[in-house]
């Protein structure tokens, strides 16, 4: 309706007698120009939809990886390089070639020296949101006989909640009660499942080194990653220090968070070169989603381009029909004094108009279709933390959409209408 | 009187399918206010001729003026310009715009022109309508109009523009007696009253007789009868 009342007003402005005749031809054909436009009214909305559900996928997928892995990881890697061994120096005296087999490293701590000062450091860079500074290590969780193998980090709750929004992933408790029990531990909700614990119970751990503890629940979490939910808990960091036998500057982990966190792969670089340890971005630690994101969204342009092109060729066609109806009346209008440049005006107007509605059209119909696959429910997991099916609604997407619509409708109309500029009228004029 | 078109020396060759001589050497002026039916039998370069001084066709040798411009070399804007201004067509099929209505069609060479505003185009070309007695039909789709009425309607466009010179081709082949009749009276009244030149090619003998001269053709050349 709102075209037709478009129409009106355009009828009733002064308009060019080029614009004049294109909307005629447009209103005395309304089914022919209907199924045009609705090429291009499903195009657009195929590319909005699948545009939003991709997009949204990779967004659930990025938001999962992020709720496990921080934005940079500083950490002390076990060095394998032995390129540079001392047995060159013990045996330079000798003649011969010194090669030695299986070279090991020698005891090493995997802290990070002066874990202060670099947190220090840290805090004064801008770029930074959040930082929490950990002890991790691995552990047997005692179930019986039994020993379950996973992992413990020690952690200052508040910093490692700010980064991972684990309130948000809380399934019993608060991240909050590990502050206020001295013996209290976060369990992932499948190891909790594991060992057969609820809140409130105490559980045993045995460090690889030989000291054992006992702890109590005090909350469980489900971060949406079964590798992860299987086998981590938190604890305070002086617990955790505690727990390795160390003192309270002992930390083996730095994580952060990025105000903008596509700047990971420069700040860790920069801080890698810095501190002379090594620091993780997430996208090499989850490069694996990271390159599957990449081929959604390929796949998703491919598909959306090839439909709207589809669109493109129904519209050429339908230009050519009308064209081909309308050689009498190009060659009486060129006969009565209207140029090439106006007969591409009025057919070009005419897949123009096609296109901007059907494409507007489109993007209203994809957004409705969008919103509905929005409130579909998940299939319940227990593993994936998804109520609904993910789709996202960013503007720069249905900004796209017309564009291309619009884009594509006037390479497919440019064609016939270069064509019917060349018309000769005394060829038709003639009979 | 003074002239309204000049021809000089004009020469045409059809090259498809194979080279043809259609008009050889064809001179000859009209004053303004002169009706001119074009005659001669089928083939002989009459609705060749007809086409070339339009301006349509710009593929001959020699040259065309009208109105004491010279329109041969132009561009083929600047003669679709000149067209539009100076020009009014008739054909033997009518071709209105079957989207438009009669006095729509009647409009859109002076909407082209944009000489006037839309409200003075649409009196004007009421009054012209009103000539040929077609006013009552003004607001009735073109296609909805008999052969005899479009062809009134379609002169009425000729008209709009108040152009200098109208051609005609075969403008009364398609109609009966009675229709030709009127077509003719209007010719005539145009030509005599409004001082507009008129250049017809024709196959109707009474068209020719009444006419102020005959341009008869033979083969591609004028035949020099008077």
């Amino acid at each position: 309706m709102n075209v037709r009342i478009l129409l009106y007003q355009l009828k009733n402005s002064t308009m060019s007698v080029d614009m004049l005749i294109a909307q005629r031809h447009l209103t005395a054909n309304k089914k022919q120009t209907l199924v045009a436009m609705l090429g291009v009214t499903f195009g657009i909305a195929m590319f909005i939809l699948m545009i939003s559900f991709m997009i949204g996928v990779n967004q659930f997928m990025e938001d999962t990886m992020l709720s496990s892995t921080p934005d940079i990881h500083i950490y002390n890697d076990i060095k394998t390089d032995y390129s540079v061994s001392i047995a060159n120096d013990f045996f330079k005296d000798k003649d011969g070639i010194v090669i030695v087999h299986h070279p090991k490293p020698k005891q090493v701590t995997l802290n990070i020296k002066n874990a202060d000062g670099i947190i220090n450091d840290l805090k004064k860079n801008a770029d930074i949101a959040y930082i929490s500074p950990m002890v991790s290590t691995q552990v047997f969780y005692n179930y019986g006989s039994v020993q379950i193998n996973g992992y413990i980090n020690g952690v200052n709750i508040l910093n490692e909640s700010r980064l991972f929004d684990l309130a948000g992933k809380m399934t019993y408790g608060v991240p909050e009660n590990l502050l206020t029990s001295d013996n209290g531990i976060l369990m992932g909700q499948g190891l909790a499942d594991k060992l057969n614990l609820s809140m409130g119970d105490m559980v045993t751990l045995a460090t690889p080194t030989g000291t054992t503890m006992r702890c109590r629940v005090v909350g469980l979490f489900r971060i949406g990653i079964s590798a992860i939910d299987n086998v981590r808990s938190y604890v305070n960091l002086a617990k955790g220090q505690q727990l390795l036998g160390k003192d309270k500057s002992y930390i083996t982990d730095i994580n952060m968070k990025l105000k903008d966190n596509n700047l990971a792969p420069v700040e860790s670089a920069a801080m890698s070169k810095k501190y002379n340890y090594k620091a993780e971005d997430w996208q090499t630690a989850n490069s694996s989603i990271t390159a599957s994101n990449l081929v959604r969204d390929v796949l998703t342009y491919v598909v959306s381009i090839t439909l709207l092109v589809v669109a493109g060729f129904g519209i050429y066609n339908i230009m050519n029909m009308t064209i081909n109806n309308k050689m009498k009346d190009i060659a009486i209008l060129k006969a009565q004094g209207f140029s090439g440049k106006d007969i591409v005006q009025i057919f070009l107007s005419q897949s123009i108009f096609i296109g901007l509605f059907g494409a507007l059209l489109g993007l209203t119909l994809g957004f409705f279709l969008s919103y509905a696959l929005s409130r579909v429910p998940f299939p319940h997991n227990d593993f994936i933390a998804l109520k609904f099916f993910p789709v996202i609604f960013r503007p720069s997407h249905y900004l796209f959409g017309l564009v291309f619509g619009v884009a594509t409708t006037f390479i497919a109309g440019l064609m016939p209408s270069l064509k019917a500029s060349k018309i000769d009228p005394v060829a038709i004029l003639r009979g | 009187m003074s002239i309204a078109l000049k021809v000089e020396q004009l020469n045409k060759h059809f090259h498809q399918p194979e080279d043809f001589h259609v008009l050889q050497d064809i001179s000859f002026s009209v004053s303004k206010g002169e009706f001119v039916p074009v005659i001669g039998k089928s083939g002989c370069g009459k609705s060749t001729l007809l086409y070339l001084l339009s301006t349509l066709d710009t593929d001959y040798e020699g040259k065309i003026i009208i109105n004491d411009a010279l329109l041969t070399g132009r561009s083929q804007n600047d003669l679709a310009k000149f067209r539009n201004e100076n020009i009014g067509f008739v054909f033997q099929f009518h071709f209105l715009l079957p989207e438009f209505t009669a006095l729509e069609n009647v409009m859109l060479p002076a909407l082209k022109l944009g000489k006037y505003s839309k409200e003075e185009i649409a009196v004007h070309a009421m009054d012209k309508l009103r000539q040929l007695q077609m006013d009552g039909f003004a607001h009735k789709l073109s296609g909805k109009l008999s052969g005899g009425q479009q062809q009134r309607v379609a002169i009425a466009r000729a008209l709009i523009n108040d152009p200098a010179i109208i051609m005609a081709d075969e403008p009364t082949g398609n109609l009966d007696s009675v229709n030709t009749g009127i077509v003719f009276d209007i010719f005539k009244k145009l030509a005599n009253e409004k001082g507009i030149t008129i250049l017809t090619v024709t196959h109707d003998l009474d068209f020719s007789k009444n006419a102020d001269r005959v341009i008869e053709m033979v083969d591609g050349r004028i035949k020099q009868s008077d």
